[in-house]
């Protein structure tokens, strides 16, 4: 007899309790999830054996089930409830989503100026159905990405973000994706969605951050697309907080125009298993991009980040620094990518992969790639592994520190680079004291 | 300022050490009281540097023998810190960098530690602000280092300056400059010196490990120590040190290695033996003398 089939046992566990053609909005979105939803059916799902996932075992998700959460199961949240998350520089621009549900009580946009949209895509429909119906979708692998057409096939509603030609936006956009755990006992499962398009010559910095109110066991399935026009330039903060035991499978897509300028901080802290893909593409001249990342996990948390940097045209820039930070048994993996292609001449690509390992039980694995086919580029990359250093630890308790205090201030120092690149200082704030808590808590 | 009254601060007895199982130290002897500048001095490898580590407490090295008290107190049996906080410090010739940790945040950090340790009042940082600005002043160090990571992109020089200022931050009984005038050019190790020489009071001591008179131009030395080989070999005031610039290092071991001889041992030579030979030499007489070579019995 056939052994149960990987996908008949994701389809089990993930099996929608309700079924995601009958989502509302215009026909072209009906199709748009039908072929995602037969993707669904026809896919193979990511196992160990497969080399871009051989480090990730997400035989753990496929053995609960989960429930589809549901406008009308959703749980009641307060404003209380998510003030701890709230930023002040964000005030009136913050859409929130709880489940994946839009949450209209908790979200705030006033005062944002002309040629700003922010709202929730269904709302969006009605008004700009021809500027999604050009973007969503486009630029993501759904037909080759499992967990890409899973969400796809689930959109209902999500997060929009438009930002027309030559505008500015004065606050950072906050996109807070809540997970309330389980709902009446059951594991829930959620699939945010994200649309944000910059138009040529604007500007804006957002925030993407994935949290929860209370621990528990619950997947969130994400998609983030960005499309970024002709010398605009998007700031992008990617938080992912999720509870300890949770399961975290993200896409993230970026098209760069001509000239157009990305930055990315990818800080992931939660998760029980973890997973970021992002792919960026430099489609136009001369784009520029920074991606910053960190990753700190303990216990039996797992977090791979995969990245996939894609010059596609000449004289494009790119620095990429990402950071694991492994305690107790937790494993990091970091793969980066980055494709020269035959017409991106004069292309500048440098990479680094920094790693703490802070236990003998803890691991991380990282690999630098680089594919270059042109012939005239400057491209760099580095990885080190490494252990706090005696001499280090030496010379902070020669100062009167003790071994304990030593080892969080080098191990904060470490994070901290990369935290205090993102461009909003309440939320710089907000995770230093995240960090120090949750190096506190690893010791 | 130095009497023979001075209280003792230092007291080394015949310590030896080794790192990895080879043995550095082979049976130092010194005694250091209040308001004395000793200098140690010798060739790469003598183990200068190895005992001033030892001192501070790297975990690297393995105390084999001998003691070493810290105004009465027995240095050895303490961790790092707590020498640190007891009032050991050790200006070190790499500092590390700390990128991400601000300077003024960590000098804010060890001496509250300190503070905390000595029941003394611990500063908050406005309160620090204007404690930390005078003592920059002693280093000639801009406040501006001050926002920046600790050692981070710090040239030498600067870097050694940080040093001195952390000395002035925590206020030592008994600082160990290991080397602090390596990598420094002309101007600044005029400023480290002067920074020090203003630290120094008739309370602390100061051990500055160095391979070169020119230090020794501007922080006077009490005592000039040879180092040769993992023990002290020759003692003197500061001349000493003007004649190891103009003769070098041999002929003290050449005059070491006869009093061996004298002392009635075998006279094999080469100087692989006359090593062998003076550890033989320097154990017997430890044995006998107790503190034989140190500095100011």
């Amino acid at each position: 007899m056939k052994a149960p089939d990987v996908r008949d046992e994701y389809l089990a566990s993930l099996a929608p309790d309700t079924n995601p053609l009958a989502g509302p909005g215009p026909d072209w979105l009906n199709a748009l999830r039908a072929e995602a939803a037969a993707c669904v059916n026809s896919l193979p799902y990511p196992t160990t054996h497969d080399e871009e996932w051989r480090f990730t075992d997400f035989g753990l998700l496929r053995k609960t089930a989960f429930a589809s959460a549901a406008a009308d199961i959703s749980p009641e949240v307060s404003l209380a409830d998510i003030a701890p998350f709230v930023l002040p520089e964000s005030e009136k621009s913050r859409l929130v989503f709880v489940n994946g549900i839009y949450a209209p009580h908790l979200s705030v946009c006033a005062g944002l100026p002309q040629g700003v949209v922010m709202s929730n895509l269904a709302a969006g429909l009605s008004s700009h159905d021809a500027v999604i119906r050009a973007h969503l979708a486009q630029q993501l692998d759904f037909h080759n990405e499992a967990f890409a057409a899973l969400n796809t096939s689930h959109i209902r509603d999500g997060a929009l973000v438009l930002i027309a030609k030559d505008t500015a936006c004065p606050a950072p956009i906050h996109l807070l994706f809540i997970a309330t755990g389980a709902t009446a006992n059951t594991p829930q499962a959620s699939y945010p969605r994200c649309l944000v398009i910059a138009e040529a010559g604007s500007t804006c910095a957002l925030i993407e951050d994935y949290v929860c109110l209370s621990p528990g066991v619950y997947f969130t399935d994400a998609v983030s697309e960005i499309t970024i026009g002709e010398n605009a330039s998007v700031e992008h903060t990617r938080l992912q907080r999720e509870s300890h035991s949770a399961f975290h499978m993200a896409y993230g897509v970026a098209a760069l125009a001509r000239g157009s300028n990305y930055v990315a901080h990818n800080i992931a802290f939660g998760a029980r298993i973890s997973r970021h893909d992002l792919r960026i593409t430099q489609n136009g001249e001369a784009a520029q991009c920074t991606l910053n990342g960190l990753a700190l996990i303990s216990g039996r948390q797992i977090a791979d980040t995969h990245t996939v940097m894609d010059h596609a045209k000449p004289n494009g820039q790119s620095t990429q620094l990402h950071k694991c930070i492994a305690d107790g048994g937790a494993h990091a993996v970091f793969n980066g990518k980055i494709f020269v292609r035959k017409d991106a001449q004069h292309t500048n690509a440098a990479q680094q992969s920094r790693n703490l390992l802070l236990s003998n039980k803890a691991r991380i694995d990282t690999k630098p790639q680089l594919e270059i086919f042109a012939d005239d580029v400057k491209c760099a990359h580095g990885a080190t592994v490494s252990q706090l250093e005696t001499e280090e630890m030496f010379y902070l308790n020669s100062r009167g520190l003790t071994t304990l205090t030593a080892r969080n201030l080098l191990i904060y120092a470490f994070a901290e680079e990369i935290v205090d690149r993102i461009p909003v200082p309440s939320l710089i704030k907000q995770l230093s004291k995240t960090l120090s808590e949750q190096i506190l808590e690893h010791t | 300022m130095i009497s023979s009254n001075s209280k003792v601060i230092l007291e080394v007895r015949n310590l030896s050490a080794s790192v990895a199982g080879i043995e550095i130290l082979k049976g130092i002897n010194l005694t250091v009281r209040s308001g004395e500048v000793h200098a140690i001095m010798g060739p790469n490898g003598s183990g200068k540097s190895t005992f001033s580590k030892v001192l501070a407490g790297h975990p690297g090295y393995t105390v084999t023998g001998g003691e070493v008290l810290f105004e009465g107190q027995n240095l050895l049996e303490l961790p790092p810190e707590e020498r640190a906080r007891n009032g050991v410090f050790l200006a070190f010739q790499y500092p590390i960098e700390i990128p991400g940790v601000s300077n003024s945040a960590f000098l804010r950090l060890t001496y509250n530690t300190q503070q905390a340790h000595r029941g003394g009042e611990e500063l908050d940082p406005l309160e620090f602000n204007d404690f930390i600005q005078e003592k920059c002043k002693i280093v000639e160090m801009d406040p501006s280092f001050l926002d920046r990571s600790v050692n981070e992109g710090f040239s030498g020089g600067e870097k050694k300056r940080n040093e001195i200022l952390q000395m002035a931050v925590l206020d030592p009984r008994l600082a160990i400059l290991d080397e602090t005038d390596s990598g420094l050019d002309i101007d600044a190790l005029r400023i480290v010196a002067s920074g020090v020489n203003k630290l120094m009071t008739p309370d602390n001591a100061v051990i500055m490990v160095t391979h070169y008179q020119r230090l020794l131009n501007y922080i006077t030395p009490d005592f000039v120590h040879v180092m040769r080989r993992g023990r002290i070999i020759k003692t003197g005031g500061k001349e000493l040190a003007l004649e190891l610039e103009t003769r070098g290092y041999d002929w003290v071991d050449d005059e070491h290695q006869s009093a061996a001889d004298a002392h009635g041992r075998a006279s094999a030579a080469g100087p692989e033996h006359a090593g062998a030979e003076a550890d033989a030499h320097g154990s017997a007489s430890a044995a006998g003398a107790g503190r034989a070579g140190a500095a100011s019995v």
